[in-house]
């Protein structure tokens, strides 16, 4: 245990649902536009997670327009919403990088069943 | 000079979110029971600062001068005795402690430190030196200083000149720290961003004598 392990409890959230991966998540961001707030969701792959505590993150690809997409996302931040769990992909390896370079059909993730 | 002092452990770093869910770097500082042990007074010793005690420390383990010295002023033995330089010292009294109270949400703090040790080292760690090429040329040469003088005239080296030597393990001070919470409770104190020294360092913690000097 870490000393500073008291004050990382207060930051941390505890309404994360358990993903990995390979899993696809919808990830609702909230967004200020000029004092408004709106939620925007991002729906994508996740292909990386990382870091421990406060500050762990994790790294959302979709594919928008024929154009790749990263987002990474603090894993407690407070403008998350809400993470949505939409399936679960049967991967072999904790970081996907290996999608950046596929296209089309190959840069599918299967299904776990 | 400071109104207000205090002694604390670092603790170590980590992070927060503030209101608006951006991340504010903080240190966390322990104040561990933080007490006045004799006062020091403009009549009596010619300046005016608290000498203070922190922790615990087993009263048969103290050689007797000290024990007998937290014994006339009725404190408990802390780990070590230290003073606290301040302009006023008259709302003190011995054996007051002295919490993380004193401090409150977004003051600003001064921090002195014994920052770590850094060993011997180059001009660049130590001095900021930008060191030389990588190539065009230069050969076993990218870290060191250049020239460091000049020729027949004065066929010496000015002194004060900027060499590789001991660096860090030297008393530290870091101005205008933000406090972003002292939390009464578990007596942390947490300031925002770096504090000199190693985890486990005995910091002075004083409020901001430049703050007016900060456009606010």
């Amino acid at each position: 245990m870490q000393p500073t392990d008291l004050v990382d409890a207060q930051s941390l959230r505890d309404d994360i649902p358990v993903f990995r991966a390979g899993d696809t998540v919808k990830v609702h961001v909230r967004v200020v536009e000029g004092g408004r707030e709106r939620v925007q969701v991002f729906q994508g792959i996740v292909i990386a997670k990382r870091g421990s505590g406060p500050r762990a993150s994790f790294t959302v690809r979709k594919v928008s327009f024929d154009v790749g997409v990263e987002r990474t996302f603090p894993l407690h931040a407070p403008s998350i919403k809400q993470i949505e769990v939409v399936s679960r992909g049967d991967v072999r390896r904790a970081k996907l990088y290996y999608l950046r370079d596929r296209v089309g059909k190959a840069a599918r993730v299967k299904e776990l069943r | 000079m400071a109104t207000k002092a205090i002694i604390g452990k670092k603790l170590g770093m980590t992070q927060l979110w503030d209101d608006d869910g951006r991340v504010v770097p903080v240190t966390v500082l322990r104040v561990d029971r933080c007490r006045v042990v004799q006062m020091k007074t403009i009549d009596t010793d010619g300046y005016s600062a608290l000498q203070v005690t922190w922790g615990h420390t087993d009263p048969d383990r103290l050689i007797s001068p000290l024990r007998g010295h937290f014994e006339a002023h009725g404190v408990e033995p802390g780990t070590a005795l230290v003073e606290l330089r301040l302009d006023d010292v008259s709302e003190f009294s011995v054996g007051q402690e002295i919490g993380v109270d004193v401090l409150a949400d977004g003051e600003l703090v001064d921090v002195t430190a014994v920052s770590k040790g850094k060993g011997f080292t180059g001009v660049m760690k130590r001095h900021g030196f930008s060191g030389q090429g990588a190539s065009h040329g230069a050969h076993k040469i990218h870290r060191q200083p250049g020239a460091v003088g000049q020729c027949a005239t004065p066929s010496r080296i000015f002194k004060g000149r900027k060499m590789p030597g001991r660096h860090g393990g030297r008393k530290t001070t870091t101005l205008n720290l933000q406090v972003v919470r002292s939390d009464v409770e578990r007596d942390l104190l947490l300031l925002k961003g770096s504090v000199p020294g190693p985890r486990g360092a005995r910091v002075v913690i004083r409020n901001a004598v430049k703050a007016s000097a900060l456009k606010v």
